[in-house]
């Protein structure tokens, strides 16, 4: 029953692709229903999702579809309920949100109709990735998923810096495919078939399976987007229409996520703390990097797009660490800190959908991308910004909002370091830790930053005149995601039991002693090591809140405020020019850490009539120094072997014939 | 319940007695530089003044303003009660452990640094600025020390830290003096005091956490002051009974009780002497300088860690 749900999820949302091919002729009704469609589709796939992950099955099905010998086979266990969940919650907030925000484009030609057929496609896409349960099926649904994500990046395509992003993002999901072929091609190269089912029954050579699982790691890591391979994330998330952005940055990183845990735990099993070590080490340097450079820029959503990478690196950190203790025999711990990057893994898709969303309506009625002209939008727009402010709570890891739980376990995992009695495995934890903490407090500053020149103070341009809240649907879906943050940040003991399911699945124990304790506290190795009572935080909070205002707001005394302007030091009116600007705001922190990052700072002397300006670029130093230089190499390499290419369709078709003749030799 | 109406007793104590605490440091520092200075509870009326004050709000606030002293207040006296005092067998201390308490700390500044930015003024702009790079290093410092505390005696929770630390004889653990280091670097940075930031001034090339608050007035200010002077009193807490848990009380009985009392006041006083000296003989440090400084306090923090596990753990 579960499955059929799930199956029905995947039909609609190819239902939502094929309605445009009917309806072309009204855009306005074919955007209507290709949205209700994919609403539907998410709404089954998170029921479908919920529950497998509450009831804690696994059903299973073969498809009469796919190769004579190899039928398509999909599977929803708890982990991929889970994901099932996230996906399908996303998606449904997106298609509550995407009707009023797609009006812009219905003057273009073919704008909601391909919009509609490559979002449908991207989201089935993402189903039939978690449903996989041979290989076969998972790659053909991953790379529909990567192609078309393709299109929707490359939507907005008469700008030129969009099809280069575009260009970017594809060649990263080509290699990161190609990789993912040779680690499957690993498992099934010694397992007898391309089904889950044996993949998990074989066991490899400790090289064969590091082999595999370096592919792996890259493979979904070129997805997840881990450092140094995330540059293609920052250039392809923002440009996507802001629903899109969400559900790319959202849930896709997750779907990557997701792939990796499969991968890893399920099917190639045999853990090595190496292999810890390993996405720990990336890990961190994702979260710091990631945070680091978010901080340095000014485009609102290509910031967020940066923030993804730091919350990718706190997922890995997690990951990371439940590897080692696994390797080392300490399921408990084990358990406790995959429990935290699941649950990360949730609280981002959460978070990050309603940042993006949320920057989303920003854009809409601003037509800004520049966070230095906007300002002041608060007043314009308040609901919005409730939400925003909501978001940039949560990601802040800030209590008593979600993000702050998960974060609260991955600490409390890397706190049980010197269970592990070695000195180097003891050294990298408290590393990482560090990390986490200064990583936690960078996002703070930076959504600070956000919030503080988007929203507060005065408007910077004209246009924020003329804001105000977007539609009741876009605010809607804001409303939701805002309160399942605060939801899943004071009730993890809920959360927490639901997650146990899919750590039973995987290590074989859960981690019971966390909720032993009721639903008040959350205590994840014992209730003397550690505990975090959230609902009663956030009352108390309340309850003090309220009796601070009782006890200043005595009923009868003269309690008016009076308005006046603000302190201008004497000199006359301030002006918006007079604010900090996102820049300036970020200069002691650009100061600090300047040799991460390539700064080129000039001031260049106005003359008469024009203003002097001030440029400041950032630029990314992964980029440059490992990135272009490949490409530079490709491009050196192209050119000397251009020469086969004769542009002569018998040529090619000979070469075809002798590389066949080649591989079948090979085999033989 | 009596435990819960006990902690709600310790935290109105210390919420009451927090200006006094700040008064008497900055009564001794007039005194140690041949001033004569305002009594020690020259604060309570300063609040007592501010409370009867009408409030004036810059026309381009928004409720963020409004709301701000609220939250930051209340945050405050929610970390301050998971602060054990002067016994450690109280149940509220399960409600959050020192995560929790940096956290709560984090989201008090948080809104004070929006606050800061609401306006629109350059000031405004400028602290929050500034605090945010401070505490965005200070912070993964003191979460480090208070690491390799929990790590010590694996436990994060502040009342089962405290205990254990104080039940133990005088054993020298080279991660504890690490940590106390950190500990006191951090807790000078963050309650604003001299070398990072000066209470007392209002010149616009220093100052940090005046410049947030500059706009508030009447009842806004007075919770903005009574919050900081409450942080004030909170790491001094943290300070004195992580470093020298020796006499806070294990148990609830009333003579251990009041005996602990005395010795909390004694250690604080300390403190405060110490602070009132520190800040007497040093200068304010340049804004840029204050990376080195916090800096040195997280690979302090770290080296602490880092010994616990090679030294430490057996």
């Amino acid at each position: 029953m579960t499955l059929a749900i799930a199956e029905a999820a995947v039909i609609l949302a190819l239902l939502s692709a094929v309605v445009p091919a009917v309806l072309f002729a009204h855009p306005r009704l074919l955007s209507r229903l290709a949205f209700v469609l994919l609403g539907a589709a998410g709404l089954a796939a998170c029921v479908a999702g919920g529950q497998a992950l509450l009831s804690q099955t696994s059903q299973q099905v073969v498809l009469p579809l796919g190769l004579p010998w190899l039928h398509v086979s999909l599977v929803l266990d708890p982990l991929a309920g889970l994901f099932l969940f996230i996906v399908g919650l996303i998606t449904c907030m997106a298609a509550c949100y995407g009707p009023a925000y797609v009006l812009e484009y219905l003057h273009q030609e073919m704008g909601p109709g391909i919009l509609a057929v490559f979002s449908g496609l991207f989201v089935s896409g993402m189903f039939l990735v978690l449903l996989a349960a041979d290989a076969f099926s998972f790659m053909l649904a991953w790379e529909l998923m990567s192609v078309a994500s393709y299109f929707l990046v490359v939507f907005q395509h008469a700008k030129l810096e969009n099809q280069r992003a575009a260009f970017i993002y594809l060649l990263m999901a080509v290699v990161g495919g190609t990789f993912l072929f040779l680690a499957f091609g690993i498992l099934a190269g010694f397992s007898d078939g391309f089904s889950f089912q044996t993949m998990k029954g074989t066991t490899l050579s400790p090289t064969w399976a590091s082999l595999a699982f370096v592919c792996a790691f890259i493979g979904f890591g070129l997805k997840a987007g881990i450092v140094p391979l995330h540059v293609w994330l920052p250039l392809a998330h923002p440009v996507a229409p802001s629903h899109i952005s969400a559900m790319m940055s959202g849930v896709m990183l997750k779907v990557a996520v997701y792939g990796f845990i499969r991968f890893v735990y399920d099917l190639l099993g045999g853990i090595t703390w190496q292999w810890g070590v390993a996405l720990l080490l990336v890990g961190s340097a994702s979260a710091i990097l990631g945070v680091l450079y978010a901080l340095m820029q000014h485009d609102l959503k290509r910031l967020l797009a940066y923030h993804s990478v730091e919350n990718i690196g706190i997922i890995y950190i997690g990951l990371g660490l439940s590897m080692i203790f696994q390797a080392t025999h300490h399921a408990e711990i084990a358990a406790l800190a995959l429990i935290a990057a699941l649950y990360h893994c949730l609280n981002h898709a959460l978070f990050k959908s309603l940042l993006f969303l949320g920057a989303g309506a920003v854009l809409q009625q601003t037509r800004q991308h520049d966070m230095e002209r906007m300002g002041g939008l608060i007043k314009k727009m308040p609901v919005t910004a409730v939400c925003f402010l909501v978001g940039c709570i949560s990601i802040s890891a800030l209590p008593p909002f979600n993000g702050f739980v998960s974060e609260w376990l991955t600490f409390q995992a890397a706190l049980q370091g010197p269970l592990l009695k070695s000195g180097i495995l003891g050294a990298m934890i408290p590393v990482a830790a560090a990390i986490l903490a200064l990583t936690g407090a960078l996002a703070a500053a930076c959504f600070v930053k956000v919030f503080g020149i988007v929203f507060l103070g005065l408007p910077r341009c004209e246009d924020i005149a003329r804001a105000k809240d977007p539609s009741l649907g876009m605010q809607l879906s804001q409303i939701v995601l805002a309160v399942a943050c605060l939801a899943f940040g004071i009730f993890p003991t809920w959360t927490v039991r639901a997650l146990n399911g899919v750590t039973e699945g995987l290590l074989g124990n859960g981690l019971t002693s966390a909720i032993d304790n009721g639903w008040l506290w959350l205590t994840p190795v014992s209730p003397q090591t550690a505990s975090y009572g959230a609902p009663a935080v956030f009352f108390g909070l309340l309850a003090s809140w309220l009796i601070v205002y009782a006890l200043l707001h005595p009923l009868r005394r003269d309690n008016r405020i009076r308005i006046a302007p603000p302190w201008d030091c004497g000199f006359g009116p301030l002006n918006a020019r007079m604010q900090y600007t996102a820049s300036s705001f970020a200069m002691p922190i650009r100061r600090v850490f300047s040799f991460l990052w390539l700064i080129v700072e000039k001031v260049e002397p106005g003359g008469p009539g024009t203003p002097p300006r001030y440029i400041l670029r950032v630029n990314d130093r992964i980029w440059l120094a490992l990135y272009v230089p490949i490409g530079k190499l490709m491009l050196k390499l192209a050119e000397r072997t251009s020469y086969i290419q004769g542009g002569n369709l018998r040529v090619y078709l000979s070469y075809s014939f002798f590389t066949l003749l080649f591989l079948l030799w090979v085999i033989v | 319940m009596s435990g819960l109406l006990w902690a709600i007793i310790k935290t109105l104590c210390v919420i009451l007695l927090a200006p006094l605490m700040a008064g008497w440091v900055k009564w001794l520092k007039c005194r140690l530089q041949n001033r004569r200075g305002a009594p020690p509870w020259q604060p309570y009326r300063d609040l007592l003044r501010l409370s009867r004050k009408n409030v004036v709000i810059a026309e381009s606030a928004s409720w963020i303003f409004r709301m701000a002293p609220y939250i930051v207040f209340s945050v405050t006296c929610l970390a301050v009660s998971t602060v054990p005092v002067v016994t450690v067998q109280l149940p509220v201390a399960a409600l959050a452990d020192v995560i929790a308490l940096v956290g709560f700390l984090a989201l008090g500044r948080f809104f004070l640094a929006l606050a800061g930015m609401d306006v629109g003024t350059a000031f405004g702009g400028m602290g929050s600025s500034r605090e945010v790079t401070i505490s965005s290093l200070a912070e993964p410092a003191l979460l480090m020390a208070f690491f390799t505390l929990a790590m010590n005696v694996s436990s994060t929770n502040l009342s089962t830290v405290i205990g254990e630390l104080g039940r133990r004889d005088l054993t020298l653990y080279p991660s504890l003096i690490f940590a106390a280091m950190g500990l006191v670097l951090v807790a000078i940075a963050e309650t604003g005091r001299i070398p990072i930031d000066n209470p007392s001034t209002h010149l616009e090339l220093t100052m940090i956490h005046e410049a947030m608050i500059l706009e508030y007035s009447g009842r806004h200010l007075l919770l903005m002051e009574w919050a900081s002077m409450l942080k004030l009193t909170l790491f001094s807490l943290l300070i004195v009974n992580l470093i020298v848990p020796w006499g806070v009380a294990l148990t609830l009985a009333p003579a251990d009780l009041a005996f602990a009392a005395l010795i909390v006041t004694g250690k604080l006083m300390l403190w405060g002497m110490m602070l009132a000296v520190s800040e007497t003989i040093q200068a304010k440090m340049r804004l840029f300088r204050a990376p080195q400084y916090l800096g040195l306090a997280f690979i302090l923090s770290m080296l602490g860690m880092m010994s616990h596990i090679v030294l430490e753990v057996r």
